[in-house]
């Protein structure tokens, strides 16, 4: 195999897993934000924090595995308090508050984990079993992010299947378009609310941790994936899932290949697009809303 | 009395929106509230259900209060709400639609008069042909009996209908008046907001006037039908 080819072959993968992340990231923040009309700022603060949970746990009992299932619905848990305690009482004031307060919230989150973890990288390292390359078709995959692509896939497909084929999936879609009418039909609203805040923060805790191992754990996480999610959300379109994974996959390789061929300018890139797709299509390639 | 409502002031941010209002229905009635736009109708039906949190007064429905609470409870306690703008869920199909209005989302099948899809079917044919379409798809008329069934499939005792009409051709005016003397006839009983005053009149016995967030006139349909003096003073442009 030519060595160029697979290098680009390299680059897609690793693209496709970034992408996979993103979308994992960006899929809470588009259902919280279709369902509640919030935007809320402290999601990645919370993706961030389940990657410092992550590393505690491997810290205190060895096990990658462990980390992966407990990290997360501990970063799930602190997510259904703010909404419970916090956001509920500032909705009255609108969305002004609402924006605020998750603002808020994610700098308390910033500065908690620089008080608790400092401010180094700090190592979290994938279990050996997923260490290395595998050799398939004559290729070398890195393992490790193709077991990212399968986990998030296999997310997505429990969550369309929830979404599509259950009545509490039927709910949130409807709540997606008219939240008030749903609650007036005679459905618990508010108990909906908090199950979307639930599992849109953990799907954030669960990339946190997954992505923990390539990027290592620091402050500055949050705000890389914050921007990258806040566009996925923008140009896919609020609320829709289709469209965040469609575009998270898009941005994961613009990413990744972008740092390939245009290296000094893959910082600009992400909103390079996003202009040009909102040029085009104002609410998103999916939207139906502005 | 089915719903008593007494003395409600509600209020959008300074704006006294609502001003001692007071209605009430009584069981198997159909009752109209009137008035020109911006009068404080839809305000009223907001603040019965919940949608807005009345300031003080009462809102009590088989002699419970329900004032405030949220609109969940409210639907649950047995008033349905049919939202002007027909507010259908566009992105579900007309199936969906009519099982999002199901309590608890199971459909009663032990009750002979519990409302299930085939009645739906009975009263709104046009839906049994298009159960997957989406809500999105229908036209203006389809939309607001796609709204009237999905409220049905809930059983209220009490149907609340913003506007029905708005915006609809004759015709399909015609349809959901006699949709509306049907669920009438089943034992629903019916608040009806309206701006069509021929259509409102030819379907309630009892009405009441709004006047700038308040009630002006109220009577049977009998007596308005009398009173043109009270007609040009709350009805007339």
């Amino acid at each position: 195999m030519d060595a160029s080819v697979a290098m680009y072959v390299a680059q897609g993968i690793h693209g496709l897993a970034y992408g996979m992340i993103l979308f994992l990231v960006a899929s809470g923040l588009t259902l919280i934000f279709g369902m509640m009309g919030v935007l809320n700022l402290a999601h990645a603060a919370f993706f961030m924090l389940s990657a410092y949970f992550g590393y505690q746990m491997l810290a205190w009992t060895g096990s990658f595995w462990l980390a992966l299932l407990v990290a997360p619905v501990l970063t799930a848990v602190f997510g259904i308090l703010m909404e419970r305690f916090l956001l509920k009482k500032v909705h009255a004031f609108g969305h002004m508050g609402e924006l605020i307060l998750t603002v808020g919230v994610s700098l308390i989150v910033l500065d908690g984990v620089k008080a608790v973890w400092g401010t180094e990288s700090l190592p979290l390292k994938m279990p050996p079993i997923l260490e290395g390359l595998v050799q398939i078709g004559g290729m070398q995959y890195p393992i490790y992010r193709l077991f990212i692509i399968a986990m998030a896939l296999m997310l997505l497909a429990i969550l369309s299947l929830v979404l599509y084929k259950t009545r509490l999936g039927m709910v949130v879609r409807a709540a997606v378009s008219d939240a008030e009418m749903v609650n007036a039909l005679g459905i618990n609203v508010p108990l909906v609310f908090m199950c979307v805040f639930g599992v849109g923060t953990w799907m954030a805790g669960v990339a946190g941790v997954a992505i923990a191992p390539i990027l290592t754990v620091f402050p500055g996480l949050a705000d890389q994936m914050g921007m990258d999610a806040f566009v996925v959300v923008v140009v896919g379109g609020f609320g829709s899932l289709g469209g965040a994974f469609l575009v998270s996959i898009i941005g994961g390789l613009i990413s990744s290949y972008g740092v390939q061929f245009l290296s000094q300018y893959a910082a600009v890139l992400m909103f390079v697009f996003m202009a040009v797709a909102l040029a085009i299509k104002p609410m998103g390639l999916f939207g139906e809303r502005e | 009395m089915l719903l008593e409502v007494t003395n409600l002031n509600t209020y959008y941010g300074q704006s006294h929106a609502l001003q001692d209002m007071s209605l009430q229905v009584a069981k198997g009635e159909v009752v109209a509230l009137l008035g020109r736009n911006g009068m404080g109708k839809s305000t009223t039906l907001k603040s019965i259900m919940g949608l807005l949190k009345p300031r003080s007064g009462k809102v009590v429905f088989e002699g419970r209060e329900i004032t405030g609470q949220a609109p969940y409870k409210i639907a649950q306690a047995g008033i349905g709400y049919v939202p002007e703008e027909r507010r259908i869920f566009p992105t579900l199909s007309v199936l969906d639609n009519l099982m999002m209005g199901v309590k608890g989302g199971k459909i009663d099948t032990a009750d002979p008069d519990a409302w299930t899809i085939e009645k739906i079917f009975d009263h709104f044919p046009f839906m049994k042909e298009r159960t997957h379409q989406k809500g999105a798809h229908l036209s203006g008329g389809e939309q607001q009996m796609l709204t009237i069934g999905r409220t049905l499939m809930g059983n209220p005792k009490l149907l609340m209908v913003d506007e029905p009409t708005e915006g609809l051709s004759p015709i399909m005016v015609k349809e959901v008046r006699d949709v509306l003397r049907k669920i009438s006839r089943s034992g629903i009983s019916i608040l009806l907001v309206e701006h069509n005053l021929k259509m409102a009149m030819s379907v309630a016995t009892r009405v009441y006037l709004m006047a700038k967030a308040h009630l002006g006139y109220t009577g049977t349909v009998a007596e308005l039908a009398a009173n043109a003096e009270v007609r040009a003073k709350y009805l007339e442009v």
